[in-house]
């Protein structure tokens, strides 16, 4: 999923400077799941901001709403009311939803409440890791399921970097070396002969190299 | 309006199993505490979410306490701990918003706790008073 995190109430209320209504929108997907952009934290939002706003001096009408799915047209009609009640959007999507409600409603500034970080997962409860570095061609089949792309702190695809300490990366110390893992990885699935190969350079140009990528599935397409 | 003329007004949201026993046995052995706090009973400090504490701050709470189970004697075992970090959390976000901190705050209280409870709530009036009226509330009261 993708995890987000809350932008401070300080750099909303400059976010928001001049807009009397606003609406705070939340997204009930990803960002509900990292505890970024859900219901509860809309409400937090909102309140927050009411508060501040009233602290300042300013006025400010907060409207809160949490909708499905932000990246999802069926699903941002639902705000569309809520949308033309305001001045201004404050979306607690990820940036991919905010995106997407801003190109849906032109006449409406919309804004992200939150720092889009990393597509990642639920470690354990209140840890979240970043996982997959959505590079466009996945290599995970060649290094046991851990992405060397994404975990090992310098991206090696020949590693490991032989900098390592008791297991640990020596750029985090927090982070077990990715090579480490990878290691014991393909040991127990009996596939070390792996490691024997030299992985050629990376084709980049499936990342962002000449703009946004796009996905188009003809055969779903009307 | 100055801090000796101020009566802040407090809520207090305590967990049924210990301060909130603790607060009604202080009535039966006749000890005093201010009257500026409004209790209100809770299951579990635990069962306590952000938007309760920022909720009582919008409103115009001049200070809130959470009173809960002294650590390790939570009747749903960790409740208390989980309100300990959500307060921590509330009072980093009272930070940003402009208000002190200091106007939330957690204790751990057993329901034996009748002269410490009284004595939490003593100090923290104190600590609201010295701080003022909750910069909200003027405006909170004129629209309620």
């Amino acid at each position: 999923m993708i995890v987000a995190e809350r932008k401070s109430i300080p750099q909303m209320m400059e976010i928001l400077a001049g807009h009397k209504n606003v609406l705070v929108l939340g997204c009930g997907t990803c960002v509900t799941v990292c505890l970024a952009g859900g219901e509860r934290e809309v409400g937090v939002v909102a309140s927050a901001l009411r508060m501040a706003a009233r602290k300042q001096g300013v006025e400010m009408n907060v409207e809160e709403l949490t909708i499905e799915r932000q990246c999802d047209n069926v699903f941002i009609e639902r705000a569309a009311e809520a949308i033309a009640r305001n001045d201004a959007v404050l979306s607690l999507g990820c940036g991919a939803g905010a995106q997407a409600i801003a190109e849906r409603y032109l006449d409406r500034p919309v804004y992200a409440g939150l720092d889009t970080e990393f597509i990642g997962i639920l470690e354990e409860r209140g840890v979240w890791t970043e996982k997959c570095s959505a590079c466009g061609a996945c290599v995970l089949g060649d290094y046991g399921g851990i992405c060397p792309i994404t975990r090992c702190a310098k991206r090696l695809l020949n590693g490991p970097c032989g900098g390592s300490t008791e297991q640990r990366c020596e750029v985090r110390a927090d982070t077990e070396c990715a090579w480490q893992l990878i290691y014991k990885r393909l040991k127990g699935i009996g596939q070390l002969d792996k490691l024997s190969r030299i992985a050629q350079p990376k084709d980049w140009s499936a990342h962002l190299d000449g703009g946004c990528r796009t996905i188009i599935r003809e055969d779903h397409r009307i | 309006m100055n801090c000796e003329t101020f009566e802040p007004r407090i809520v207090a949201f305590c967990c049924h199993y210990c301060a909130y026993a603790a607060a009604d046995l202080a009535g039966s052995m006749r000890i005093q505490y201010p009257p500026n706090v409004r209790i209100i009973r809770t299951p579990c400090t635990g069962r306590l979410e952000v938007p309760y504490f920022l909720k009582a701050f919008e409103q115009g709470a001049d200070g809130v306490l959470v009173a809960g189970c002294l650590e390790g004697g939570c009747h749903f075992s960790e409740g208390n701990l989980i309100a300990k970090k959500r307060v921590r959390m509330t009072a980093d976000l009272l930070a940003e918003i402009g208000l002190e901190p200091q106007r939330l705050k957690m204790v751990n209280v057993s329901a034996a706790g009748a002269r410490l409870i009284a004595d939490h709530i003593t100090e923290m009036v104190e600590t609201v008073r010295k701080l003022g009226p909750n910069p909200l509330a003027q405006k909170a009261r004129r629209t309620a």
